[in-house]
């Protein structure tokens, strides 16, 4: 299946280690924890600085400051001028760029791998050292917000992807948007940004991952010069965020816009996530996606409301267990002409009902075992791929070990494992339901 | 021994320094098929591309999306196995198959494991060759893409490139959207499928890449197995399409806080001894990253925009040099007049030395970043030769930048750059700004 609906960019996450020989990892005496993946194929190497501060940090009233920082840090510091950063990465052939989720805020730079030291030079100089003018926050707040538009408030399925993580986080800063709520985006100063930059960046609460044609005792003497002389901050404690409630009430909500063309249902329900020596009911979860809404054709979901039913137009389940709190695990059905919510929702529903009675397809399960064996493999053609990875992981509670031993935590999970799992989160008191409607063409939600 | 029928293999390609590790080989199957590889035995898989010319250009009148359906039903069943039978084999095999169709081509791109390759590629042989076009396949498929078209009808940015493209290319079909109209697919048929499949995956129009762990003679037996039950000759290619893009601005009414904008004028072909002065100039007006003139005036100086960019579109039938970029509806007009006065600007007075040779350094220095991985460098190898490009253009690419002069640059920009052609389609609900008809 060739076409995908643009509903599908939800994506399962199947995510695999570099071989265990080729990562080295090392601590400077600042706190700064590095990662050195080797790759000797090509010329190449991947510079990322991954801080343990995300969107769900961030304290009430200042949403979106953990973004709009990742936006300044391109600013300037006494040494950079405002823009100069990109621009030398640019001139020595590089391409660089940031992003923020909630759980962390990472820069990254890619660049022939001689020129790895003055990648490394210039993001130490702005881990302490930024400046931010009258001008530039202010110019950069505007931007941030045509960011908004043109990211979430221009697209209906944003919108209602918004509207489901609030409903989903009672208490949980995960119901907050990264981007920002737009009237509290509105209000952000140079103050709030400098008040996250000065208590989040520092060597003690970030990992550099280094990925490529580089050897470890190089970064690690490279690294020792650039980022060594970094104080760092005595304000960084383990992230300890306030808990999410028990859920004990299904919620339920509908949304139309006249920008929707196409309904859909989507489902979410409070889950575990993957923790440090702990990672088997994450593995379990992962599975039970791939089983019940990985492939269009074979998968539980595929089988029944695509081919056999004929009710959907395309289905599908995900989970990403790589989270530092709770997460969810979900499915979306977009159902065919003709077919209503409802409709669409039973058929979900009943579909789950009836794979927890009958359990797992033995043939299905040994197929997704040799992709993930096969997925080892490919995943070491994507250096860049494996940083984030390692990345990801280290900024969410993981360790260096949890990401190597994912492969085989998830070869090890038996269908009794994912049916246990499946009972456990898939209970539709834990769950968010959203209905994507048509304006003009809304149903009524039981 | 097939090794001895090899027509012999060219030369290995040292491009400089960076580009060492890309050794390409030429080679020449017992069958006769040509293809580029670079052996690449660190992990056990390889990664293949095959692309025929003429793409969803092929699509004949009153069928248009035909050639994308069919692509997508490639992999929906073949020889003995429906789809789901076929998703099965794949899976098992962890091979990874996928099929696309834009306007100039259709690609088949595969990786598959040492250890079972066999097997794999006789699995994607069935589904090139032995293709079934289920009739309930393809109303499944169907679905899902008039599914498609009737979100386009709804997504800004999807109608302002249907209004672009048909401003600028008419009734030809890059006028139109190669999904085709829910009408059009909607009549299509199982016999138009196998139609549409002969009339592109021909050999008279293929080219052919490899990267991985394989060696030439077992491609050359691979391809020859893979390959041999193809037509010769597949549909004449249509004629150029006339450039009809009209200055002016257009305006689509779309209820959002946001406006897209679609703008452009005619470009230059991939042919013109200017072509590389041009790409040095699109990378300095609106190019990758963060330092072009566009990204400096409306984003950086005046926050009117997340990002805007530029680039040229040589396609094989027509070349366009376009932009886009969103701006809230009450900063728009400001924004389209920031990039009509740049625009003219640059064609007046061309660009600094620093420019150019900021320009001329990140693009030399890019190129051998692309060339990453397998799939990546199979990916690049394939273009190369749609393009008609030589193996040596690996070595010989960054030295025709660097070769690129201010003097060249100016004279570029005041032959390609008219501020007074641009059109500019915008989609939402701009303020303070008229459209011209």
């Amino acid at each position: 299946m060739a076409f995908n609906l643009r509903w599908a960019t939800l994506a399962l996450a199947l995510a695999f280690p570099a071989h265990a020989d080729e990562v080295t990892t090392f601590q400077l005496s600042n706190g700064l924890d590095i990662v050195v993946i080797e790759d000797h194929r090509a010329p190449v190497v991947v510079q990322m600085v991954w801080y343990r501060a995300g969107a769900a940090d961030e304290a009430r009233g200042v949403s979106g400051v953990a973004h709009f920082l990742e936006h300044l840090m391109f600013k300037g510091t006494e040494k950079l001028a405002p823009g100069e950063f990109s621009k030398t990465v640019e001139a020595n052939g590089g391409s660089d760029n940031a992003f923020t989720s909630w759980d962390y805020t990472a820069y990254y730079q890619r660049v022939a791998a001689d020129r790895l030291a003055l990648m490394m030079e210039m993001e130490a100089d702005r881990m302490r050292n930024l400046l931010l003018s009258e001008d530039d926050w202010r110019t950069e707040r505007e931007v941030i917000i045509e960011e908004r538009n043109q990211r979430t408030d221009s697209d209906p399925s944003a919108l209602f992807s918004e509207q489901r993580r609030a409903a989903q986080y009672l208490n949980h800063p995960y119901g907050t948007p990264v981007i920002g709520w737009r009237h509290e985006m509105e209000a952000l100063t140079r103050q709030n940004a400098l008040d996250w930059y000065r208590k989040y960046y520092a060597p003690n609460n970030a990992t550099l991952v280094v990925a490529g044609d580089v050897q470890p005792e190089a970064v690690r003497a490279m690294a020792e010069t650039y980022y060594g002389p970094l104080a760092p901050s005595p304000e960084i404690v383990e992230r300890d965020r306030v808990k999410e409630p028990p859920q004990l009430a299904e919620r339920r909500l509908s949304y139309s816009d006249p920008r929707v063309s196409q309904p859909v249902l989507l489902r979410t329900y409070l889950a575990p996530e993957r923790d440090a020596g702990a990672q088997e009911k994450a593995a379990a979860l992962t599975m039970l996606a791939a089983l019940l809404g990985g492939s269009s054709q074979t998968s539980v979901l595929g089988r029944k409301l695509l081919f056999e039913t004929k009710e959907a137009i395309q289905v599908g389940a995900f989970y990403d267990g790589t989270s530092l709190d709770d997460t969810t695990f979900g499915f979306y059905v977009v159902p065919a002409e003709g077919v209503t919510l409802a409709q669409a929702e039973t058929a979900l529903d009943d579909t789950i009902a009836s794979f927890l009675e009958t359990g797992v397809d033995a043939a299905q399960f040994a197929r997704i075992k040799a992709q993930i064996h096969a997925d080892q493999i490919y995943a070491r053609d994507d250096t860049e791929g494996l940083a984030r990875q390692y990345g990801e992981a280290l900024t969410t509670g993981l360790t260096v070990k949890d990401v190597q031993d994912w492969p085989a935590t998830l070869d090890a999970v038996t269908e009794a494992d994912v049916l246990a799992a499946a009972r456990e989160v898939l209970d539709r008191r834990h769950a968010v339901t959203g209905w994507l409607m048509r304006d003009g063409q809304e149903e009524t939600m039981q | 021994m097939i090794r001895a029928l090899f027509a012999g293999l060219a030369a290995l390609l040292l491009a400089g320094p960076v580009l060492a590790e890309v050794k390409v080989q030429q080679v020449t199957s017992p069958g006769g098929f040509h293809a580029w590889l670079v052996e690449e035995h660190a992990l056990p898989f390889t990664a293949l591309e095959i692309r025929f010319r003429g793409g969803t250009s092929l699509d004949r009148p009153g069928k248009r999306g035909e050639t994308r359906l069919m692509a997508a039903l490639i992999e929906e069943g073949a020889g003995d196995l429906d789809a789901q039978a076929f998703a099965e084999a794949r899976e098992a095999l962890a091979a990874e198959f996928s099929f696309d169709a834009w306007d100039d081509a259709l690609s088949v791109s595969a990786r598959f494991l040492t250890e079972n390759r066999d097997a794999s590629v006789a699995l994607l042989k069935s589904a090139l060759t032995q293709t079934r076009f289920d009739q309930d396949a393809l109303d499944r498929v169907r679905g899902q893409v008039i599914s498609i078209i009737q979100q386009d009808a709804k997504s800004p940015n999807r109608i302002a490139t249907q209004e672009f493209d048909r401003l600028a290319f008419g009734d030809h079909p890059y006028g139109s959207s190669r999904n085709g109209t829910v009408e059009t697919v909607s009549d299509l048929t199982r016999e138009d499928m196998f139609e549409a499949q002969d009339r592109i995956m021909a050999r008279d129009r293929m080219v052919i890449a490899a990267v991985g762990d394989i060696t030439a003679s077992e491609l050359g037996t691979l391809l020859d197995s893979l390959l041999g039950p193809l037509p010769e000759m597949g549909a004449i290619i249509p004629p150029p399409a006339e450039f009809q893009l009209q200055p002016g601005i257009s305006v689509i009414d779309y209820a959002s806080p946001q406006s897209v904008v679609l703008f452009g004028q005619q470009g230059i072909k991939r042919e013109d001894p200017d072509f590389f002065a041009a790409f040095v100039l699109d990378q300095i007006v609106g190019g990758q990253g963060f330092a072009s003139r566009l990204m400096e005036e409306v984003r950086e100086k005046r926050g009117l925009t997340y990002g805007i960019g530029t680039y040229l579109a040589p396609m094989d039938l027509a070349e366009t040099w376009q932009g886009s970029f969103a701006s809230a509806n009450e900063k728009v007009a400001e924004a389209i007049a920031v990039v009509r006065d740049e625009w003219a600007k640059v064609a007046v007075e061309g660009v600094s030395e620093a420019e150019l040779a900021a320009a001329k350094t990140y693009l030399t220095g890019s190129y051998p970043l692309r060339f990453d991985g397998n799939g990546p460098i199979a990916d690049i190898l394939a273009g190369m030769q749609l393009d008609g490009l030589p193996v040596d253009y690996l070595v010989n690419r960054n030295a025709y930048v660097e070769a690129v002069t201010a003097q060249d640059v100016k004279r570029v920009a005041a032959r390609l750059m008219d501020a007074g052609a641009l059109r500019f389609v915008v989609v939402g609900q701009p303020q303070g700004l008229q459209a011209t008809e």
